[in-house]
């Protein structure tokens, strides 16, 4: 059962987010930058409802996974920084071999535009570097967006800084 | 001696640290910042051991770091037994350690103690976010309010959170929880009708409606408060969890180690092994990450992570490992950690002899649940309930949140274990009530009330990973009618 595995291991697995529909259909990964919510669980939370600038992201009642409406979602990153669950990225895979992932961040040092990083993924393995094209915060979250070889677009979560 | 353990940069927190100042520790001059406690200064100059245990003369160090394990009693200026933990530094205080029980001293110093009496429609004991929304509601209202907290500054457990809150957006989610404190703080300030009176301890309910309170430190008091209403919002203390060396220095509470590095920033440790995988278990860890604190493992008895996924995402991407189905043996070291020993078990929570693996490392947070503060309304003669779901005895009380003692309201974690939003509609709902019960409740606020209620147990608590602590509640509950039957006994 995969919910027992998520909740066993702590990450899910990008077959997983498939098999849940969690994930925008692939013609529209291809289009440009997109939000893709990692929080599988049915909990009380609404923050990237009410932070979406583009009001692509609904809930009935407050504990239903959080829907994203990927056609009004412009890819801005601005619920990657406000969600308290730091679930929530933007992917952009419109743009040849690279793809750039849009992560949250909160520890020292801040990364830098340009800034080398080593590329995690969602089980803490290190699987390569990437560069920090954009950095904006959000709440005291740095919204981070990594260019990263595009084989690992669904695997890098997080970015570690060597100090 | 560990060099400094004091923080100075954080990617969240700025860290105001205060003036300077210097006082006595056991006849040497050590140097601390205003705003600090004792027991936080201490330890981030390197002193592990704070006291012994009576007995054994076993040394111990900070726990809890909020007035409620009594790990950290002092001598202060010859005052003994002081809970150094929320004392806080000032110029030339003489702090010595006790080596064994003291005595009562004679009254040496003619210490002056300011004595009181308030009559107010409100009492509110405890202003963590129950009893701060409780006193924001009741001051809009109207009542004359006093708030007591025995901590030098309220907030309560929201003071130690530096990540975003959950929720919603009508009860403050997305904000840090030192945020929300400090939002709530600066809210209370305008009202007229409020006192709060912080570092005072509430110690007893009394006949007639009283409650009594006193104040320590240098100005110390007693206040003896007769009120019409009283909410008490006292929270919760952190459970222990019984292995050999698990009274060593070093070995803390994982709010006590949140206090420790968020509030004081001060690092609890250099490695750092968590025990409990709930959603305290998981946030500490990515706290002590944020700190600078290696994070060799989480370690979790039951098969799967207690708290919620994202949290538990959030380690992992980190390369934090969840040990499930494993728990702690032992922990060793002289006067503070060296390391411990963790175990495997199987189906039936047994250890697997020959699965143990040492880790060296100075600081075992121990995130193993925490246990309702009622012990006020218990000594008051309320009907409690052991709920084990709730964290251990509860109080009885209506939807309105009044127990079964007339015109006391109960409010927030003391209520059961449950998480802030929960704990600020409780409060909510409780000063409606107490308003209720001073001088009527108007048209407006029945209906408030009414969409309170609705949006805890419709909405709130409908949530699939909140229903265990849900369902507590719900068992604690008693019919408002039936209240006058378990009254009048
Ligand atoms: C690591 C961690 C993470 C958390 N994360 C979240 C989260 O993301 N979202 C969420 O909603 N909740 C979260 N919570 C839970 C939330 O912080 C608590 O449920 C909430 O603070 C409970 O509020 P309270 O007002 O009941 O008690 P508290 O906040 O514990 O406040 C109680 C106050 O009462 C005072 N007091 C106690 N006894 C006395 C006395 N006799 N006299 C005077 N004063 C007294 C204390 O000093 C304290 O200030 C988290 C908790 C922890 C530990
Ligand atoms: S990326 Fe921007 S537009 Fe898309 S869901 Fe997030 S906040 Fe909304
Ligand atoms: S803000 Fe984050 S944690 Fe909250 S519902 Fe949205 S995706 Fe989930
Ligand atoms: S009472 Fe001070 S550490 Fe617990």
């Amino acid at each position: 059962m995969t919910a027992d595995n998520i909740r066993k291991r702590g990450y899910i697995t990008y077959e997983e987010l498939k098999a849940r529909g969690l994930l925008p259909p692939e013609e529209r990964m291809l289009k440009g930058p997109v939000a893709i919510a990692e929080c599988p669980e049915e909990i009380p939370c609404d923050v990237c409802v009410v932070t979406c600038p583009s009001r692509a992201i609904s809930k009935k009642v407050i504990y239903e996974l959080p829907r994203i409406d990927w056609n009004k979602c412009t890819g801005c990153g601005i619920c990657v920084g406000a969600c308290p669950g730091l679930a929530m990225f933007v992917i952009d895979m419109s743009k040849g071999d690279r793809a750039y992932i849009t992560l949250p961040h909160e520890f020292l040092p801040v990364p830098r535009e340009g800034d080398e990083v080593i590329l995690l993924d969602r089980k803490g393995d290190r699987v390569g570097r990437g560069r920090v094209v954009r950095v904006f915060t959000y709440r005291r979250t740095y919204v981070v967006t990594v260019e990263v070889p595009r084989d690992l677009a669904m695997e890098v979560r997080a970015i570690w800084v060597e100090k | 001696m560990p060099r400094d353990r004091r923080i100075w940069k954080h990617p969240i927190i700025d860290f105001k640290r205060g003036r300077k100042v210097r006082f006595f520790f056991e006849g040497k001059v050590v140097e601390a910042y205003e705003g600090e406690t004792v027991a936080a200064a201490l330890y981030a100059i390197g002193i592990d051991v704070l006291t012994w245990s009576p007995k054994l003369r076993r040394p111990r160090g900070p726990f809890c770091m909020i007035g409620k394990c009594s790990s950290c009693l002092m001598k202060i200026n010859g005052v003994p037994n002081v809970r150094t933990c929320i004392e806080p530094v000032s110029e030339g205080l003489v702090v010595e350690r006790q080596r064994e029980i003291p005595p009562i001293p004679e009254t040496s110093e003619n210490r002056q103690v300011h004595v009181e009496e308030l009559d107010v429609d409100l009492v509110i004991v405890g202003g963590g976010p129950a009893g701060l929304i409780a006193a924001m509601e009741a001051c809009k209202r109207g009542l004359d309010v006093v708030l007591i907290d025995e901590s030098p500054r309220i907030g309560g457990q929201l003071v130690k959170q530096t990540h975003k809150f959950f929720g919603s957006h009508e009860w403050f989610s997305g904000h840090r929880g030192f945020e929300i404190a400090e939002l709530l703080s600066k809210k209370l300030a305008s009202f007229k009708n409020l006192r709060i009176l912080t570092r005072t301890t509430a110690y007893g309910i009394f006949k007639d409606n009283v409650v009594g309170a006193a104040c320590f430190g240098s100005t110390p008091g007693n206040y003896t408060i007769r009120f019409r209403t009283c909410i008490i919002s006292t929270g919760a203390s952190e459970n222990y969890l019984v292995f050999p060396g698990n009274d060593l220095p070093g070995v803390i509470g994982a709010g006590g180690a949140q206090t420790l590095m968020n509030v004081f920033g001060v690092r609890p440790g250099e490695r750092a092994l968590v025990v409990g995988a709930g959603n305290v278990g998981l946030i500490v860890s990515y706290q002590l990450l944020q700190a600078g604190v290696k994070v060799l493992a989480v370690v979790e008895l039951m098969d799967e992570i207690g708290g919620w996924f994202v949290h538990a995402a959030k380690i992992r991407r980190y390369g934090i490992p969840i040990l499930t189905r494993h728990t702690v043996k032992e922990a060793w070291g002289c006067e503070r950690v060296e390391g411990a020993t963790v175990v495997a078990v199987d189906e039936k929570y047994e250890p697997i002899s020959g699965s143990e693996r040492d880790y060296e490392v100075d600081a075992l947070l121990l995130a193993v649940g925490l246990t309702p503060d009622n012990r006020l309304l218990a000594q008051a003669g309320a009907k409690m309930v052991w709920l084990p779901s709730a964290g251990g005895f509860v109080p009885l009380r209506t939807v309105f949140q009044e127990t079964t003692l007339r015109n006391i309201f109960v409010a927030g974690d003391s209520s059961g274990i449950e998480e802030a939003t929960t704990a600020m509609v409780e409060g909510a709902i409780a000063a409606i009530t107490a308003v209720e019960s001073v001088r009527g409740i108007s048209k407006e606020d029945e209906k408030y009330r009414k969409r309170l209620l609705k949006f805890l147990w419709g909405e709130y608590r409908a949530s699939p990973v909140v229903r265990r602590a849900a369902e507590a509640k719900k068992k604690a509950l008693i019919d408002p009618e039936k209240l006058e039957e378990v009254v009048r006994g």
